[in-house]
């Protein structure tokens, strides 16, 4: 598991810098100190400061004070091992099953690392001896094709694009190619988009009522990508998509930097979409499975 | 019709229930007191967290709300808990930033620009829409990518300038950023451009190597402006962010981008608190026309999730009747229906309450500014509804699925409108009834999102 260590060191870096900022080291927080009112205080402020969401936190704070523990170092290990318990159930792999082309469709609002991310993951499926071919979706946005184009030519992947505005049909065309070539994997980029926006939600679903018309089946996976540095919001996009979608999973990005992605937990906990892949930097090998025991660390030391 | 009175009338509810909770503990004393606003300032806090407001930020602002209400006196027709909501308000706002700050580009042309913020922020598009706004006001403006970094960001603000109709100086992405900016400065200078806008690549604040870099590009550039971008919808790290670009850069401003979402927002008042800079606009879409002044008070009422509707509580609560609001809210919460009745009662609320046009200055930004100004004229379809509703009998408002289409017929010639407005007007008041039911459970963004797709002019 070297990637998932290095992911571990790279966030724990990451946080150890927000906490200098903040001055609230969890860690040194709770060592060697009694449990008392004050110390829930200063665990409740560093949950929500982590974006953990007042419900989430609450929650979490209660089940520990009902422990009745004595010792920091106990209430340490027992605030991970109860982050770790809520993450868990959003820990899945991402397998590529029989069908062919494998369609994996991501969603998402504007600015939140979709476009990034797919680079990201054609190199993780091609590591794994996957073909791949992306699909421009994004008919919106200035330059995001050529955006495109440029992380298929970094991982030497073909892109399918079309000069026309109507994101249904370059990914039906895109599914067209893929078996012309015997593509196994097909990544579909999408305009950014945010669930305000009516007809753009509408007209992602037709996007995916496309991909299932082209091919029975399609598409295999839909990833919402959201980003660490968003608060309360993420729980929102994640409930608008997946009532406009279904997802099958999420991504979350920007993990990096000093936002821990907290706001995790409280979907975890009320629209529980498994959690794929978190992404740790801008460059093409930063992507990384999610394991819900090294976030849970990670988000508190 | 416009359907304008269901944009109103469930956020009235809304807020009834929110200042209900607030006041039932509080009401009939005088003064506020350590004691009568405790509960109350703790449902602030949870507000402010919910909306993302940054945890310090919160403490402080709850402390300073306790201390400027400890001893005030509840004037007037107010309750205790509307006297302090109203102080919260006042308060958010003010500490936001009172009125409106706009661009301060006096200096000896070119007065440059320079774009400053986190990856995604709304940098590259938030420059062409100034590009816009400064090319409308007859300003020679050009554009400039020091993006060498993200794959075609550098052709993004290209086909962004264009649209903009303002110059693009060329850059690629295998030159020295700081080359770049020398080299457009340069040419800003020697072709007499009132503006040069420079776009940066997104960078983490704790990026040594690039945040370093855009010191540097500030030094050699010295922007009369140095705009920091957010995200609206940016969480509880805002202020770490916030401090860290502006501990390297002057910055001179913030703009607040994707208002357009359903975030609330609190990242203003965090962003705003930790800088001292003044938000001088908020992006409200994708689109280059998608940017308006930010609106202090506004932004409050959103932080605190309360539309603009608090203000227009306060002014207006003399012609509102609560008794009525409240009538309608207890039926729904008893299980009964949301019946043709109550919907011509809210319409006469919303006769009282000036109109439609009245109305819409106190919407929430976003929504108010996706309804088309057709819709402002009329006025005209309120009466037309309640004509139509006059001509039913009571049992037939009681239960309007009893209305088929002899009485139809009766109905639309009583009203003097042709059928079809009669089915027009059920199949909105179906759709109202069925939010009416969602607001139950409710959640304000969920059925404003709902509410947009019935109404017609909505985006
Ligand atoms: N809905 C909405 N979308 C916006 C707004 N401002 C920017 N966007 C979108 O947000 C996304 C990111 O915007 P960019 O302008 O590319 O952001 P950036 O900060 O330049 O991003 P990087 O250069 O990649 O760091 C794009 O999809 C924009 O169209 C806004 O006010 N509303
Ligand atoms: N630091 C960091 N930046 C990222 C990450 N993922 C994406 N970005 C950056 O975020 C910005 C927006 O990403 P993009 O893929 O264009 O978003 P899209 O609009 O959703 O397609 C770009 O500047 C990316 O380089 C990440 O994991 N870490
Ligand atoms: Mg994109
Ligand atoms: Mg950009």
């Amino acid at each position: 598991m070297v990637a998932a260590l290095s992911w571990a060191a790279r966030l724990k870096a990451g946080l150890a810098r927000t906490r200098e900022v903040l001055n609230t080291p969890v860690p040194v927080l709770l060592a060697r100190r009694r449990v008392d009112e004050s110390l829930y205080e200063e665990l409740e402020a560093a949950l929500l400061q982590a974006d953990c969401g007042v419900a989430a936190t609450q929650a979490i704070v209660s089940s520990l004070r009902r422990k009745k523990l004595e010792d920091g170092e106990a209430l340490r290990r027992a605030l991970k091992d109860a982050l770790a318990e809520l993450l868990l159930p959003l820990e899945r792999k991402l397998e590529i099953t029989g069908a062919r082309p494998f369609v994996i469709m991501l969603a998402g609002v504007n600015g939140s690392g979709k476009t990034t991310s797919i680079g990201k993951l054609a190199h993780w499926l091609q590591l794994q001896g996957r073909s791949v071919l992306l699909a421009a979706g994004d008919t919106f946005r200035a330059a995001a094709r050529e955006q495109l184009v440029a992380w298929g030519e970094r991982n030497a992947v073909p892109v399918i694009a079309q000069p026309s505005g109507d994101p249904g049909a370059v990914l039906f065309d895109a599914l067209g190619a893929a078996r012309a070539r015997g593509a196994e994997v097909v990544i579909a980029d999408t305009a950014g988009r945010l669930p305000t926006q009516l007809h753009l939600m509408e007209e992602i679903r037709k996007v995916k009522r496309v991909a299932a018309k082209a091919q029975a089946g399609a598409p295999h996976e839909v990833l919402l990508v959201l980003d660490a540095n968003t608060g309360q919001n993420a729980l929102a996009q994640v409930k608008a998509f997946d009532d406009a979608l279904g997802l099958t999973g999420l991504v979350l990005t920007k993990l990096d930097g000093t936002a821990k992605g907290g706001v995790v937990c409280a979907i975890a906990r009320e629209r529980p979409v498994p959690l794929l892949f978190v992404g740790v930097g801008e460059d093409i090998d930063d992507l990384r499975p999610f394991v819900a025991r090294d976030f849970a660390e990670a988000l508190v030391g | 019709m416009s359907g304008t009175s269901s944009v109103y009338h469930p956020m009235l509810d809304n807020l009834t229930a929110r200042l209900a909770k607030i006041v039932k503990q509080i009401r009939g004393e005088a003064r506020l007191t350590e004691a009568n606003i405790q509960d109350a300032l703790r449902e602030v806090r949870v507000a402010l967290l919910e909306a993302d407001v940054a945890l310090p930020v919160v403490k402080q602002f709850i402390e300073a709300v306790r201390a400027s209400a400890l001893g005030e006196e509840v004037i007037g027709s107010l309750t205790p808990g509307q006297a302090l909501v109203g102080l919260v308000h006042r308060e958010l706002a003010r500490l936001m930033g009172g009125a409106n700050v706009g661009l301060d580009l006096a200096t000896q042309p070119p007065a440059v620009i320079l774009m400053a913020g986190l990856q995604g922020s709304g940098k590259t598009t938030t420059a062409g829409k100034l590009a816009k706004l400064l090319a409308a006001d007859k300003k020679k403006v050009a554009l400039v990518s020091c993006d060498v970094y993200r794959p075609a960001a550098i052709e993004q603000l290209k086909a962004v300038a264009a649209q903009a109709g303002a110059d693009f100086v060329e850059s690629k992405s295998g030159e020295n950023p700081v080359d770049i900016a020398r080299r457009a400065l340069e040419h800003a200078k020697t072709r007499y451009f009132d503006v040069l806008i420079v776009d940066t690549a997104g960078r983490l604040a704790i990026d040594e190597e690039m945040m370093r870099e855009i010191a540097e590009l500030h030094a050699v550039l010295k922007p009369v402006e140095t705009l920091f971008i957010v995200d609206a919808m940016q969480g509880q790290d805002a202020v770490n962010v916030a401090r860290a670009f502006d501990a390297r850069l002057p910055l001179t401003g913030v703009i607040l981008t994707k208002l357009d979402g359903d975030a609330r927002g609190g990242v203003a008042l965090s962003v705003r608190q930790v800088t001292g800079k003044p938000i001088k606009f908020a992006g409200v879409g994708e689109k280059l026309g998608g940017i308006e002044p930010f609106h202090p008070e506004r932004m409050a009422a959103r932080i605190l999730g309360m539309g603009d509707i608090l203000g227009l509580v306060e002014e207006a609560h003399a012609r509102i009747d609560l008794d009525e609001a409240k009538r309608v809210a207890d039926k729904l919460k008893r299980g009964r229906g949301f019946d043709l009745e109550d919907f011509k009662a809210q319409i006469a609320q919303m006769k009282k309450m000036g109109g439609v046009a009245a109305l819409l200055d106190k919407l929430p930004a976003q929504l108010a500014g996706q309804i088309s100004p057709a819709q402002l004229q009329d006025d005209r379809q309120i009466r037309r509804i309640e004509g139509i509703i006059n001509s039913m009998t009571p049992a037939e408002r009681a239960d309007p699925s009893m209305l088929k289409a002899s009485r139809k017929r009766r109905i639309a010639a009583g009203a003097g409108v042709p059928v079809q407005a009669v089915n027009q007007l059920l199949n909105q008041f179906e759709q109202m009834q069925k939010m009416m039911k969602m607001m139950k459970g409710g959640n304000m963004a969920r059925m404003l999102r709902n509410m947009k797709g019935v109404l017609p002019g909505l985006r």
